[in-house]
């Protein structure tokens, strides 16, 4: 939601929270599954119909275009992906890039790969696209730039392009298939500057930073104090206690997930701080400003709880 | 070879089984390249060739034309209209530059329905064999 269509300063503010990635580690001391090895580049050899003798017999060297092949995590899922790339991407999906294609992937070959090489790597994400609408749907490319070492000794580089794109709408499914599952909410993006307030979420616990130099209390989480700069902070846990600041009705755009019309609300916490969230147990065209609200966890989908604020209980 | 020099053409039939077969070898367990069904929910009419496919059967061209001798040196490759089942994908090859052992050449896979693959491959070739013994000549 953050980056709506068309919005040219949101779009430029998300751009600039995607920028924030550039330069930073997206893979850091990654280390290949197998070594190098005959049975793999037998494999792909069969794949790709490549009968080059190079590639077998007691010299055989790997295919230089498995350079990636080395590095895949496969269904056990990727060792040594920085919490930075980790970010990036959910970010991404929470703006409802959800879908990744491959785009541009560019290899130089340094030294021959051969079996019994330990291959070990290190990718930086080198830079993030404006947003681009493509025919596949909008989204912004990532590119990465990987050193690829065997055995200690550089082997090759591997610049690697992906799209992170929200799908254009998809075609009609040719023959009656599954009811298709109703799409999620926007996941939140979870690092280690809010870590502490989802952990709270998940025990059912509103938790409010707060300052221990000055006391002042703030939210949403932020690494130090607005008011006094300082980077130690204890919490405190919310009554659930608030009333309604201010509200919005949102009807259009529509996004998926959602079903307009729906207030969202800021609402003020008995603790003096504001938080933006949504209104349950009162119809959206009953929402008030001043309107008493009390906290309580919604339940979203299996993997996401929410804080939400109910009203007109004692009406 | 020089400059303005082509490599005859491959064509490769594009099956469900290479796209597969390509990207379990990888080691891409991506759900579009071998699930049909959440691939159509992500806005594609079927499951598609990986890149990592598409960079192998680039690299086997050139060095099936060039002999098993020549050796990859860079490989960059640009996707554009995907390879899906049914189709046929026809890879040509032009010479763009040379520098003495060292060749650079624009590789284009077209299918069906555009071009799948643009890129340039570096390779180098195999020291000519010595002719009769005879100083090597320039190729």
């Amino acid at each position: 939601m953050t980056a709506g269509d068309g919005g040219g300063s949101e779009a430029a503010s998300f751009l600039a929270r995607l920028r924030v990635f550039e330069g930073l580690p997206a893979v850091t001391g990654g280390r290949g599954k197998d070594p190098v090895n005959a049975a793999m580049i037998r494999h792909w050899c069969e794949a790709m119909g490549d009968t080059n003798p190079a590639y077998t017999g007691p010299d055989a060297v790997a295919p230089p275009t498995m350079l990636q092949a080395w590095t895949m995590g496969g269904l056990s899922g990727h060792g040594g992906r920085s919490d930075a790339y980790d970010e990036l991407l959910a970010l991404l999906d929470a703006a409802g890039c959800t879908s990744v294609v491959a785009t541009d992937c560019e290899q130089e070959y340094l030294r021959p790969l051969r079996p019994g090489d330990t291959v070990t790597f290190d990718a930086v994400i080198e830079s993030v696209s404006p947003r681009k609408t493509t025919r596949l749907g909008t989204g912004h490319f990532v590119t990465t730039r990987m050193d690829v070492l065997a055995d200690g000794e550089p082997a090759g580089t591997h610049r690697f392009r992906i799209l992170k794109y929200a799908p254009a709408a998809a075609p009609a499914p040719t023959a009656p298939a599954r009811a298709p599952a109703r799409p999620r909410r926007p996941r939140p993006v979870v690092n280690r500057d809010n870590q502490g307030f989802w952990d709270g979420v998940r025990e059912h616990r509103l938790l409010i930073q707060r300052c221990t130099s000055c006391t002042a209390l703030r939210f949403p989480w932020l690494p130090g104090c607005n008011a006094c700069a300082s980077l130690e902070w204890d919490t405190v846990q919310a009554c659930g206690e608030a009333t309604v600041f201010s509200y919005v009705v949102m009807h259009h755009p529509p996004f998926p997930a959602f079903d307009p019309p729906y207030a969202v609300a800021l609402v003020e916490l008995a603790e003096g701080v504001r938080m933006t969230t949504n209104i349950t147990g009162v119809p959206h065209d009953r929402v008030r400003i001043g309107m008493p609200v009390r906290l309580e966890f919604l339940r979203v989908d299996e993997d996401l709880e929410l804080p939400v604020f109910r009203g007109g209980s004692e009406a | 070879m020089n400059i303005g020099d082509t490599l005859d053409p491959l064509e490769i039939p594009i099956t469900r089984t290479l796209i597969v077969a390509g990207a379990i070898a990888s080691r891409d367990y991506q759900d579009v390249h071998h699930d049909a069904h959440l691939a159509r929910e992500k806005g594609s009419p079927d499951i598609f060739m990986n890149i990592l496919t598409t960079n192998g059967l680039v690299g086997r061209y050139v060095t099936d034309r060039l002999g098993p001798g020549a050796v990859l040196r860079k490989v960059a490759i640009r996707l554009g209209a995907p390879n899906h089942p049914g189709d046929t994908m026809t890879l040509t090859g032009t010479v763009t530059a040379a520098d003495g052992d060292t060749l650079e050449i624009r590789v284009v896979g077209a299918n069906g329905i555009g071009h799948h693959v643009t890129g340039t491959v570096t390779v180098a070739l195999p020291a000519p064999p010595p002719a009769g013994g005879a100083s090597g000549g320039a190729a």
